[in-house]
């Protein structure tokens, strides 16, 4: 084990600012981006099944 | 008269009933350069400096800049079409238009940069250098505009679309281009750089006009 | 010659839609399984660096985020040639759904780089070759993006896009180059990005698990684009229409 104790973890030896602003960005886009894309996917569908309907 | 060559004479002879036009890209180039003493400082020694690199990226935009119109007017009134569908290959098309592009805006800027060279202080075996530079470099800048041009035919913002596109292409000319002038100025040689301009030459003039002529057919 | 049509059976819309359906939530689970596995390692096993101290670890994510900005540009060339050769549509729509996760793989390398740099060699940015190539690769990316979405028409925005993809690709070796060559004339700050730690072998498991996980969140994401751009430009098909039907959920 490299820590002590969690705050020694998330000070990362005085870098922490870096490391998880580094981390951070990465992690939260890769949120974003398949959340974004999903909203596509559900947009999309909604126009089908719209369309769908109009030709009734 | 071959078919090239008279697509060449007709793009002449159509830009110098318009001189105004033509002069647009160089009256651009010498503009552009002279603002960046404004706003670096007259200092000599970083105008020496930084004078290169200036001179070839305001080379570099006012070439690109006038490219939105080498296919735009002849796409608009409908004689491209004409043009890719007569016996005139696509390729021989983008040739004579690349060349005319080269004749009507690299050569004045080739002409034009020992002005600039003592506007900023260069010493007049630097200004033979960059315009040695210019000459084998101004070529590859209109043969790959030419590309960009081809591939935005009719689009609403071709001109910024077309730096965006061949901006990031053209890095390795404006890197050797300029880099030749400043190791001359250290008291390197600056014959590396220019064998592989003339490398980079030789590589897109077998290359671009044959992706030109499928960016057209792609376009049209 | 049975084998030779089950070979292309997911170049079609419809299969690949069902296909990758299925296989994303999957390909997710590896990714994250992958990632836990090469943080781990990387956080709690992987030792501190003599040098660098803790802030060397952001390598974990920047050289991944590195590689997968270069593999996805010459991915993406590779599928939009395909789809202009052969009028594949999905190809194309392929290399269009590669775009966007290609350029934010490459902003990634470069936010992360700089983080790196600034404790390391106090600079939030430095003109080192690498960190230069990848911005022109930034450059190329938006340039393709830009260019595909300027064009109305899609097959024309398709082939164009393709062209644009492939003489970039061909140029990507002497930008890399010439910018080298640049880098090295003008050695004045001689910070040099190829200065990693040397590696122990736990970080370099560790980059390779991160370089894993990442190539699986990108297929992951990739084929959810792709999903969403087939049912956008496949509207008009009787397959896509039962979708509505059936409330989106494949029969």
């Amino acid at each position: 084990m490299n820590w002590n104790s969690a705050s020694e973890f998330f000070a990362m030896g005085g870098y922490g600012l870096y490391v998880w602003g580094a981390y951070g960005v990465t992690a939260a886009w890769m949120l974003a981006e398949p959340w974004l894309v999903r909203r596509r996917h559900a947009r999309a569908l909604r126009d089908v099944m719209e369309r769908d309907e109009s030709y009734e | 008269m071959t078919p090239m060559a008279a697509l060449l004479a007709r793009d002449l002879r159509l830009a110098s009933r318009r001189p105004a036009e033509a002069l647009l890209p160089v009256v651009f180039f010498v503009v552009a350069a002279s603002l960046f003493p404004l706003g670096v400082g007259p200092e000599e020694a970083t105008l020496r400096q930084i004078a290169p690199g200036i001179v070839w990226v305001c080379a570099l935009l006012s070439s690109l800049l006038s490219l939105g119109t080498m296919y735009a007017g002849d796409y608009s009134d409908g004689s491209l079409e004409q043009m890719l569908i007569s016996r005139m290959s696509s390729v021989e098309l983008a040739v004579a238009k690349c060349l005319a592009h080269w004749l009507m805006s690299g050569v004045p800027l080739i002409v034009v940069s020992p002005l600039l060279g003592l506007l900023f202080g260069l010493s007049w075996e630097s200004i033979g250098m960059m315009a040695f530079g210019l000459l084998l470099g101004t070529p590859v800048l209109s043969m790959m505009g030419s590309m960009g041009a081809a591939l935005t035919l009719g689009l609403r913002n071709s001109s910024v679309l077309i730096l965006l596109i061949v901006l990031p292409l053209c890095v390795p000319v404006l890197i050797f281009g300029a880099g030749a002038v400043s190791a001359a100025e250290v008291g390197l040689s600056p014959s590396g750089h220019f064998y592989l301009l003339g490398a980079m030459l030789l590589l897109t003039s077998v290359g671009a006009p044959v992706a030109t002529a499928a960016a057209l057919r792609i376009s049209v | 010659m049975k084998n030779l049509p089950r070979f292309f059976t997911f170049a079609s819309p419809s299969r690949f839609y069902r296909a990758a359906g299925w296989a994303i939530p999957w390909i997710y689970a590896v990714a994250v399984l992958v990632s836990l596995a090469g943080l781990y390692l990387g956080f709690f096993v992987a030792p501190v660096d003599a040098t660098q101290g803790n802030s060397y670890r952001i390598i974990f994510i920047h050289v991944p985020a590195a590689w997968m900005s270069m593999v996805l540009y010459l991915v993406m060339a590779f599928w939009a040639a395909i789809g202009w050769a052969f009028n594949a549509r999905l190809a194309s729509m392929v290399a269009r759904s590669l775009a966007p996760t290609g350029a934010a793989f490459t902003f990634l390398a470069l936010w992360t780089g700089a983080f790196w740099g600034k404790p390391t060699w106090g600079a939030w940015w430095v003109w080192d070759a690498r960190l230069t190539s990848e911005l022109i690769l930034l450059f190329l990316y938006l340039g393709y993006m830009a260019l595909v979405e300027a064009i109305d028409d899609t097959r024309r925005a398709d082939q164009a896009g393709a062209l644009l993809a492939v003489i970039g690709a061909v140029n990507v070796p002497i930008i890399y180059f010439s910018v080298r060559w640049w880098n090295t004339l003008h050695q004045g700050a001689t910070i040099s990005m190829t200065a990693a730690p040397k590696m122990a072998n736990t970080m370099l498991l560790s980059m390779l698990l991160m370089t894993i996980a990442f190539w699986a969140y990108a297929f992951a994401v990739v084929f959810m684009r792709t999903r969403a751009l087939v049912l956008e430009r496949e509207r008009d098909n009787e397959w896509v229409r039962a979708l509505g039907v059936n409330n989106g959920s494949v029969a």
